[in-house]
């Protein structure tokens, strides 16, 4: 169990800044999820964790200790690789015992915890198996065996159900997050698919172009996202953008857009005048954005487009002037094309972003 | 992989290059000076040897062994390769003996060379046999060069062009299936098939296959030396007899300098063309 | 079906164009003197195995045999130690000017290495080292170690990363990690490549025969004594020289398929 401290860390692969200056504090016990496109760092950032890469500069700390300069053996750390790498040439019972092996373990005590973690990862049939005769999702189980069976300090996951089909990640998402909240391990999770992200993570920490953008809890990150980029990323379909000018309108603030106006609450109101802007980007996201049938005071206004029915909810896609602006709806309900729509936009839930920093006026 | 910067991946190199450097390097170096050093004569050996013209002799069946025997081996290996590439039943069977001749050295298929064609080889027993002669022919020997020189080019072509064959052949079964399914649904037919689709696509291991084949070429030895000494001088057959039986290395080395000559000029190509694949690829 | 007959031919005239050459030699070498001779006999009506034995023992193949066989253990001795950690870097690190070096390396093998055995034996005459074995070694593995770097890069680039890195995470250093976990599964390939390599030195005679007088490699005896030794002792040498070549190429075969890139699904 530990914290991990990472303190100004870059890593440059010559000319490449592929970290350029990481700052993050994981508390003991939590699971942290790194989420980000391909590219962002995420999976350099837990190498130089694990040591598997050394960093060009910064400090990592496990607790008190400096352990920058440490390899990967002597880190007590604990890695589950996207391709498992379960080695081919031993069975099931071997790889998981192979740590404590190395760490010259006595023969009882690697016997025990090796049934012990094999009946925990629900695999005690497979033990005396090869690698080539299990499935994706059985070898999976056996890299998460081998990874937890001594127990580590750390526990890193390099994007470990990408490999899955999409019913059994679904399962393995759970189990993993129960595994690990019986365990109490410091976990880092490295992801690229939000959802993961949302459901497992105590904390997110979104990564781009090698800097962490936003580290928060899900619901954070979710609602109040730092700007558009963690916006757009998050949250499916993506948040709608739209540009607006601030217009007055009788005494109240409003955001128009062709097709578009939006009455802003009061709060929101003193954050715009505040900022002394005259132009901004809203964000909406499509579950916002509600259909009332005849209502008058109409905010978006548009043709629809497209309509996605997938049984629980619609996916409702708007033509409003140039822009395509994406409402969900719950329920199944048809809606003809070429229909004219007034939409109805829950005014509390806006996002506002500067346009040319992109950042979030708001929180 | 890791990056790994600074001098610790150069560490793991230091052993290889110093050995290439004293056993590679410094041989070609010598053979350099060896060739033009002489004790009268400025630029030495390499200008008396070139004047006696008998390794113009030697320059001349080398490169005339080599201009049949290469694009022989091409063609051969390519229609090897293509047959072999049908998978019919037992073709597994028919590629392994095509591949015997690759653990062979040319000391051995010059000797089965001459079980076949010698005085008292198979093919004189047979044509005795079968009383189309009375006499037996002979293949070598001094005033028989023709003959011996066509033994020596099947006996070449009979060794090389499996190795040929199995860069073909690897080359062939990296031709993407889609590209010529899509040709069968647009209706080509098995000839248009070969010249534009696995041809083109073949041509960078065919180029590779010639430009290997070529330069090794030019080493011919073991073959001619045993079945005809010297009556067939090439350049690397020469070299040895200057050398082992002349004891003169300044001469020797002036054979073998030609030899390094022609290798530089064609892994030079060989670069160029290469590198042109490289940019070629990239912009595609 | 007139397609089936005629792949069949084409095969059967193949599989005879590469067969009869090393069929008949071997039935050359096993033909009694008084048949070979006789010119009404084509093919002999008994074999014998005296020219064989003669080769090796009076005319000193046994001992030529054993020199090959040392000289190519050595080589790939050597070629494997220093080229293993080449191959290693190549593959796993990522560094400055890493394709100038595999560049070089595979120009290497295009270097025509029958030309260093004139300046080469010079230096060795100065440093003791002409007509020794040791000396025949050195210079067959400026002909191996390229071919032992590219292969070997090429079989451990096979076996993932990621395996050596889990065990560098659950306790090893990479050194023990190569050890204990690519060693194991590089092994077979590296074994194949080997006898290959091996074949390689075994083969060669120009070097060998340029370097030595009385060690003599077998190619580089058959080059002096057998030639002048009657037919069926040539055929006896050429027989012991092939054989064993082929044999070993026959075990490895699948191996050296997949490791020309020939795939025999």
């Amino acid at each position: 169990m530990a914290e991990v401290s990472i303190q100004e860390v870059k890593k440059y692969f010559g000319n490449v800044k592929a970290l350029n200056g990481i700052d993050l504090k994981i508390e003991d016990g939590k699971f942290v999820v790194l989420l980000g496109p391909s590219g962002c760092g995420k999976t350099t950032l837990l190498r130089c964790m694990s040591g598997l890469e050394k960093v060009t500069e910064g400090k990592i700390l496990f607790g008190e200790k400096d352990v920058t300069n440490y390899a990967p053996k002597d880190r007590n750390v604990s890695m589950v690789f996207q391709s498992y790498a379960v080695w081919p040439h031993m069975k099931v019972y071997d790889n998981i015992a192979y740590p404590m092996k190395i760490k010259k373990f006595d023969r009882q005590e690697i016997e025990k915890r090796t049934l012990d973690t094999a009946k925990l990862l629900g695999i005690s049939e497979l033990l005396d198996r090869y690698p080539v005769q299990l499935s994706g999702g059985q070898r999976q189980r056996v890299a998460v065996a081998r990874a937890i069976v001594l127990e580590p300090a750390v526990l890193m996951m390099d994007e470990p159900l990408s490999n899955l089909d999409a019913l059994l990640r679904v399962l393995m998402r759970s189990e993993l997050k129960k595994l690990q909240e019986r365990l109490g391990t410091t976990t880092v999770y490295v992801t690229h698919d939000q959802v993961e992200a949302m459901t497992m993570g105590d904390l997110i920490a979104v990564m781009r172009e090698g800097v962490i953008q936003q580290y928060g809890k899900p619901e954070d990150i979710y609602h109040k996202p730092a700007n558009k980029f963690i916006a757009g990323f998050i949250g499916s379909p993506q948040m709608n953008f739209i540009d607006v000018q601030i217009k007055r309108k009788e005494g109240k603030m409003c955001l128009v857009a062709p097709g578009v106006e939006v009455e802003c609450t009061p709060e929101i109101a003193k954050k715009i005048e505040s900022g002394k802007h005259d132009r901004l980007i809203m964000g909406i996201r499509p579950e916002n954005i509600h259909h009332i049938a005849g209502k008058e005071s109409t905010t978006i206004e548009g043709k629809v487009y497209f309509t996605e029915r997938l049984g629980a909810e619609t996916i409702v896609h708007l033509k409003v002037g140039d822009m395509r602006i994406i409402s969900k709806i719950a329920g199944d309900e048809i809606f003809e094309e070429e229909k004219t729509m007034n939409m109805y936009v829950d005014t509390t839930k806006i996002r506002l972003f500067d346009p040319e920093s992109e950042r979030s006026i708001l929180d | 992989m890791t990056y790994k910067k600074g001098v610790t991946p150069y560490l793991y190199f230091i052993p290889v290059i110093a050995f290439l450097i004293v056993f590679l390097g410094y041989p070609l170096i010598e053979t350099f000076r060896l060739a033009f050093t002489h004790s009268t004569e400025p630029l030495g050996n390499f200008l008396r040897v070139t004047r006696t013209g008998e390794i113009w002799k030697a320059l001349k069946y080398t490169l005339a062994i080599s201009a049949i025997v290469v694009p022989a081996q091409l063609v051969l290996a390519l229609a090897l390769a293509l047959f072999i590439n049908m998978r019919f039943k037992g073709y597994l069977f028919l590629l392994y003996i095509i591949s015997i001749p690759l653990a062979l050295s040319d000391v051995s298929a010059a000797l089965m060379s001459y079980s076949i064609f010698s005085p008292s080889g198979y093919i004189n027993k047979i044509l005795l046999n079968l009383g189309l002669t009375d006499t037996p022919i002979y293949f070598f020997g001094r005033g028989f060069e023709s003959r011996a020189f066509w033994v020596i080019v099947i006996t070449e072509i009979w060794r090389a062009t499996p190795l040929v064959f199995v860069i073909i052949l690897a080359g062939l079964q990296s031709v993407n299936k889609e590209y010529l399914e899509a040709a069968d649904v647009f209706g080509f037919s098995r000839w248009t098939k070969l010249r534009k689709i696995i041809l083109p696509i073949l041509k960078p291991a065919m180029l590779s296959a010639l430009l290997i084949r070529t330069l090794f070429a030019f080493q011919i030895f073991g073959v001619t030396w045993l079945l005809t000494g010297r009556d067939i001088p090439v350049l690397a057959g020469e070299a040895y007899y200057w050398q082992s039986i002349r004891f003169n290395s300044n001469v020797a080395a002036s054979y073998g300098l030609v030899i390094a000559i022609v290798s530089i000029i064609i892994s030079w190509i060989y670069l160029v063309v290469l590198r042109s694949k490289e940019v070629e690829g990239a912009r595609a | 079906m007139m397609k089936k007959v005629l792949i069949l031919l084409v095969s059967v005239v193949i599989a005879i164009w590469f067969l009869s050459p090393v069929v008949l030699i071997v039935i050359s070498s096993l033909t009694p003197s008084g048949e070979y001779y006789n010119p009404s006999r084509i093919l002999p009506r008994s074999l014998t195995l005296d020219h064989l034995r003669s080769l090796f023992v009076t005319l000193g193949g046994w001992r030529a045999t054993l020199n090959s066989v040392q000289v190519a253990g050595m080589s790939i001795g050597i070629s494997f130690l220093f080229g293993l950690p080449a191959a290693y870097a190549l593959t796993r690190f990522v560094f400055r000017g890493k394709n100038a070096i595999r560049l070089g390396i595979l120009l290497t093998r295009s270097f025509p290495v029958l030309i260093i055995g004139i300046p080469l034996l010079i230096l060795y005459m100065r440093v003791n080292l002409s007509d020794t074995l040791l000396g025949v070694a050195l210079a067959h593995t400026s002909m191996v170690l390229p071919f032992v770097v590219l292969i070997s890069s090429s079989i451990i680039g096979g076996v993932s990363v990621e395996y050596e890195e889990a065990g560098m995470i659950f306790g090893l250093s990479r050194f023990a990690s190569f050890m204990r976990i690519t060693m194991p599964l590089v092994l077979p390939g590296l074994a194949a490549s080997a006898i290959f390599a091996f074949i390689m030195s075994w083969n060669e005679v120009f070097v060998a025969a340029i370097l030595t007088v009385g060690n003599r490699t077998l190619p580089a005896h058959i080059l002096n004594a057998a030639m002048n030794a009657p037919d069926y002792f040539k055929f006896a040498a050429g027989t012991i020289m092939a054989v064993p070549a082929m044999i070993f190429i026959f075990f490895t075969r699948k191996y050296l398929m997949s490791l020309w890139g020939i795939s025999l699904k």
